[in-house]
């Protein structure tokens, strides 16, 4: 292997790229391998396979993101994990090593939400500057690299004890496309990666290396071609511009807590939905003094973290769920757009459990009491399944600056998020087919959960046709400033059924493509 | 993390130095055990009362009738500190007193799990409560040797996964 490449801070013609998880770790690499030189910001520390842990909590003081953040609005998660907003890493690779797994692509209809389902009270709908056909070969793409199931002739992975649960009871309420998913799991060895051997642990990083993330392909792959230098323990604090209004680099705190100046061509920010924003706010100067890429004022807004919930059933005798992989089961039937059900929009069902120490936490916070106990007495006997389904972006559910700061002394991000009455409606829907499902195979008690604190965090910088309805161009380019992209998935137009990582992808490696074309052509 | 220990004394001798505190726990001079002296906790800046009345409130937060005390005992230890004195203090006294309006010399004077769940309720808002059952949710089911009682196996990395040790094992579909 090549040595890393190791690059000045005054070299200007880097492209630096702040975060290394799904989108801004495929970007990097994408772009070193079609030889553009790249600098790659990470906040926090590297881990691989050897260093993940199987214990919930162990684990989660290892990955998680828990620099301060704050919240606000009527979200339960507001109330019960205030500091919390997100489950997200912070770790080379990104939250790509907590990531379940689960691979799908876009319905066509969803490309287009505003026209499809026409405008929604209260919402902020909008149609994508894309569609599935300008998608289809990135999402080729994509699912090559990440190896997905059921797609390419790759085999799908064998059901564990949760999925035969899910999927009897599936059939029997009338069900028709149930399966064990497009998962970025291997289920036969592939790319240099071995078979998956349901260990279950799938959040908390594959010991195996069987699931696809950054953190052990992209990464040292982008490295290997000695075009791409990874920094970890780089905080980014803000983004620098001329009097042009091209961005000229970023201002970053190092592992000693030093701050540093890193000079570049290009700015990509792929900090996720949370981190982007309060990035760009963060840079605000005299000549943008709303902050970067925020002309149309729609920096932070329309944050999305999917209408979710989880449905969990005890029954008389054990399941054993947290055997084998965590989320390779989904039904797809309620993911159309039917709004006969009371909503537009829909939402999968996948397979999904929790160890005992995070279904102590997750089942239903801040409950005690043998209502509680008991169904943690039946632990043992339970299965379960999450619910991931579309919401509604709307203007005020946002990111915001808050008061509060970090240990650099930088304004954390505010994450206000109300439900919509259309996320109530298919949250209710769908917890009502749930408990259908696990009663058609002889559950003695359904429970439907409240959402967790989020793992899909979208929108936020959103891409848009018009640049007064977002923020970013339908190559994740700045409707303002040329040479700024935003690489993750704060980028989404609006959330879809589907979880969002092999779009993500699918967009990195297009904007890849896109970046090293303008700078051939000399326009970045 | 625990404090926990085997005393070498006989039921005799520890029921004769206790005090009353109910069925659960009985309480001497720095410590509480176990009436069968099964277990005991020493306590070094709180009462044993206030050690003994965490440890039923334990119970009466996240009560699993297959669970053993000294798990609760395990799980509040680590209020037997200077730190956390003064709120364990008052969040007892304020507690007692709600016992008292309920009609009981205090919270373990209430002789049935109801009782003292209603007791719970009328203070579940306060910080003290909000604390206990806060920690509890780490502080009792993060303890891996209650992880078998609830079936659940842990880690699974270092025997291969259940590729070859049953996650479809399944047999009652």
């Amino acid at each position: 292997m090549a040595k890393a490449a190791k690059f000045d801070l005054t070299d200007d013609s880097v492209v630096v790229i702040v975060g290394t998880g799904a989108g801004g770790g495929v970007l990097a690499n994408e772009l070193a391998q079609k030889g553009v030189k790249v600098v790659a910001l990470e906040a926090g520390g590297r881990y691989l396979p050897e260093d993940y842990i199987n214990d919930e909590w162990e684990s989660f003081g290892q990955l998680a993101w828990t620099d301060p953040r704050t919240t606000s609005g009527d979200w339960r998660v507001a109330k019960d994990f205030s500091g919390l907003p997100a489950w997200i890493v912070k770790a080379v690779g990104g939250t790509s090593i907590h990531w379940a797994g689960a691979s799908l692509r876009f319905q066509d209809h969803e490309w287009k939400a505003l026209t499809n389902y026409g405008p929604v009270e209260g919402a902020n709908l909008l149609d994508w500057p894309l569609d599935s056909a300008e998608m289809a070969s990135w999402y080729d793409k994509a699912e090559a690299k990440l190896g997905v199931t059921g797609v390419g002739g790759r085999a799908r992975l064998p059901g564990n004890n949760n999925y035969k649960v899910f999927e009897k009871g599936a059939l029997a309420v009338g069900y028709k496309e149930v399966h064990t998913g497009n998962m970025a799991i291997n289920s036969a060895d592939y790319d240099d990666r071995m078979a998956c051997q349901q260990t279950g642990f799938c959040f908390q990083g594959c010991k195996w290396g069987a699931k696809w993330s950054s953190a052990y392909t992209d990464i040292p792959r982008g490295e290997a071609t000695g075009n791409l230098e990874v920094r970890d323990h780089a905080h980014v604090a803000r983004i620098l511009h001329d009097d042009k209004g091209r961005v000229t680099g970023v201002e970053y705190f190092d592992k000693d807590g030093n701050l540093q100046m890193q000079k570049a061509r290009i700015v990509a920010v792929a900090g996720n939905s949370f981190e982007s924003p309060r990035l760009l706010l963060n840079s605000h100067s005299t000549m943008f003094p709303d902050g970067l890429a925020n002309r149309s004022g729609q920096v932070g807004r329309n944050y999305m973290r999917h209408t979710t919930g989880s449905v969990y059933a005890t029954f008389e005798h054990p399941v054993r769920m947290w055997r084998g992989t965590t989320m390779a089961g989904i039904i797809r039937d309620e993911a159309r757009h039917d709004p006969s059900r009371g909503f537009v929009g829909g939402y999968e069902l996948e397979t999904l459990s929790l160890g005992l120490p995070f279904m102590a936490a997750f089942l239903d916070p801040g409950a005690w009491g043998r209502e509680f106990t008991t169904a943690l007495d039946s632990y043992e006997n339970m299965a379960g399944m999450w619910i991931v389904g579309e919401d509604m972006p709307q203007a005020d559910n946002r990111v915001t600056l808050s008061d509060t700061t970090d240990a650099f002394g930088l304004k954390v991000a505010n994450v206000n998020f109300s439900d919509h009455p259309n996320d109530i409606a298919m949250r209710n829907h769908a917890y009502a087919r749930g408990q259908a499902i696990y009663k058609a195979v002889g559950a003695t008690r359904t429970l439907p959960t409240p959402p967790y604190p989020s793992t899909h965090n979208l929108g936020t910088n959103r891409m848009s046709e018009r640049p007064e309805d977002g923020v970013v161009n339908k190559h994740g380019q700045s409707h303002d400033i040329p040479n700024l992209f935003v690489s993750d998935g704060s980028q989404f137009t609006t959330g879809a059924a589907e979880n969002p990582t092999l779009t993500i992808v699918a967009l990195a490696i297009r904007q890849a493509d896109h970046i090293t074309r303008e700078m051939a052509a000399g326009n970045v | 993390m625990s404090q926990l220990r085997k005393q070498g004394l006989t039921r005799r001798a520890l029921l004769s130095r206790a005090v009353a505190t109910g069925a659960l726990a009985v309480a001497g001079p720095g410590f509480i055990a176990a009436p069968d002296a099964a277990w005991a906790v020493e306590v070094t800046a709180i009462s044993e009362h206030q050690m003994a009345t965490l440890l039923q409130m334990a119970r009466d937060i996240y009560p699993h009738d297959r669970l053993g005390d000294r798990y609760y005992a395990v799980a509040v230890k680590s209020y037997d500190v200077t730190d956390q004195k003064q709120m364990v203090a008052e969040g007892i006294v304020a507690l007692d007193a709600a016992a008292k309006q309920a009609g009981f010399d205090n919270y373990l004077a209430a002789g049935w799990e109801d009782e003292r769940v209603a007791i719970l309720r009328s203070i579940e808002d306060t910080p003290f409560f909000q604390t206990v059952r806060g920690g509890l949710v780490t502080g009792l089911y993060n303890q891996k040797g209650i992880w078998p009682i609830f079936g659940y196996e842990g880690e699974s990395f270092s025997q291969g996964g259940y590729i070859n040790r049953g996650f479809d094992d399944i047999d009652w579909l």
